[in-house]
């Protein structure tokens, strides 16, 4: 049995916060953050918007695609280090609200590498036999853990949720290779402090992800037994075009064949490789059969790739 | 010397896309170079491979110009 996605969704919050709307609130500037992150705007969820109401958006939109009912749901995995409250999970939330009845629900913890660890869980549970439909989603409400005082970090993060359905797919489709992987020893350079904001040590925190990007994208395609020409295209967290670049340098990818939202979006998190799948599903940029690698880092520190061959 | 510089040089030049002219001892990264904070990590990241050693943040912080980074190389070396 091979375990593939089968839909996916996202929910994107309405409210633009552009870099100059920064500029207001700190002492920045538009270059500045475009040079520095390649982020020119990024979205904020509203006051009354917490990280439950965007996963369920985003998880119905993928459920729609992957035209399975709710109630066919064997577990949901959330991936957040924002959820509404520490309990009931975010995944229980959603499990009620969709009226997915029969599925399991947990969250998970690994920052921004959440999505790629929620993945590869679900496809654990496909591959042995044991479900058949996974919900995985990536969802977070970085805006309320920003310091919005601190310009270090302010310019960096956004809202939003991404969602995919794992469930069985054909011999010749599917997840081919993966890796997760953490680093406790780096924990200190990227962490929630005691006032809930997040706290970066952006040299460190750069060196990492351009390493540990670059090794992990690699990695995955060695596993799967493929090399760097049979990439058809790259998701790469997209926290800072700068890293992304040097993964896509990496893996001696033309620009075009890179999925770049962090423009529009800022880091978003666990989110941010889920919303770029829908974008450049629907922008046509992949195609059935097509090899797609994702990889992600984070807090953690953490990190996780997949290589995929897209379609069912 | 010759050869550490030599070294230097080319991962400048390929890093920043300057002139091997303008890739003196006494040329600062940031004023001279064009470069910003980010591709100074980078080329740090770039000399500790090609040169198989780690340089620390507080050592890293001090290199600013060419003639720092060949010192330091040939110093640890």
């Amino acid at each position: 049995m091979k375990a593939g996605i089968l839909g996916v969704g996202r929910y994107i919050p309405e409210k633009v916060l552009t870099n100059h709307d920064l500029e207001k609130m700190v002492e920045t500037s538009d270059e500045w953050i475009r040079t520095r992150t390649g982020i020119e705007e990024r979205r904020i969820a509203a006051d009354d918007v917490f990280s439950s109401h965007m996963a369920v958006a985003a998880a119905k939109n993928a459920l729609e695609q992957a035209e399975v009912a709710a109630e066919d749901l064997d577990m949901i995995l959330v991936a957040t280090v924002t959820p509404d409250q520490s309990f009931p999970t975010v995944s229980c939330m959603i499990q009620e609200q969709l009226g997915a009845k029969k599925a399991c629900a947990m969250d998970i913890s690994a920052a921004c590498a959440g999505f790629m660890y929620g993945v590869v869980t679900g496809k654990q549970f496909i591959e042995s036999g044991t479900y058949k439909h996974v919900l995985v989603v990536g969802v977070e409400k970085l805006s309320s853990i920003t310091d919005w005082e601190d310009r270090n970090t302010a310019v960096l993060f956004g809202d939003g949720a991404g969602a995919a359905v794992v469930g069985p797919v054909s011999d010749d489709r599917g997840i081919l290779s993966f890796e997760l992987g953490a680093d406790g020893t780096g924990g200190q350079h990227l962490y929630l402090n005691e006032k809930r904001h997040t706290i970066m040590n952006g040299r460190e925190v750069f060196k990492f992800a351009v390493r540990q990007m670059g090794e992990s994208c690699v990695n995955v395609i060695e596993k799967a037994g493929l090399s760097k020409e049979d990439v058809d295209f790259l998701i790469p967290h997209q926290a800072n075009i700068r890293i992304m670049e040097a993964a896509r340098e990496r893996l001696e990818l033309p620009v075009e064949k890179m999925s770049k939202t962090v423009h529009k979006y800022g880091n978003t998190s666990a989110a941010s490789i889920p919303i770029s799948l829908v974008e450049e599903l629907e922008a046509g940029k992949i195609k059935d059969g097509d090899v797609v690698v994702m990889v992600g880092f984070g807090g953690g520190l953490t990190w996780g790739a997949i290589a995929i061959r897209w379609g069912r | 010397m010759a050869d550490t510089l030599e070294r230097v040089t080319k991962i400048i030049v390929d890093r920043l896309g300057v002139d091997e002219a303008d890739v003196k001892l006494e040329a600062s990264f940031k004023e001279d170079l064009g470069a910003d904070s980010l591709d100074v990590v980078e080329l740090v990241m770039e000399l500790e491979d090609e040169f198989d050693m780690e340089i620390s943040d507080e050592d890293a912080e001090k290199i600013a110009t060419v003639g720092d980074a060949v010192n330091y190389i040939q110093n640890q070396q």
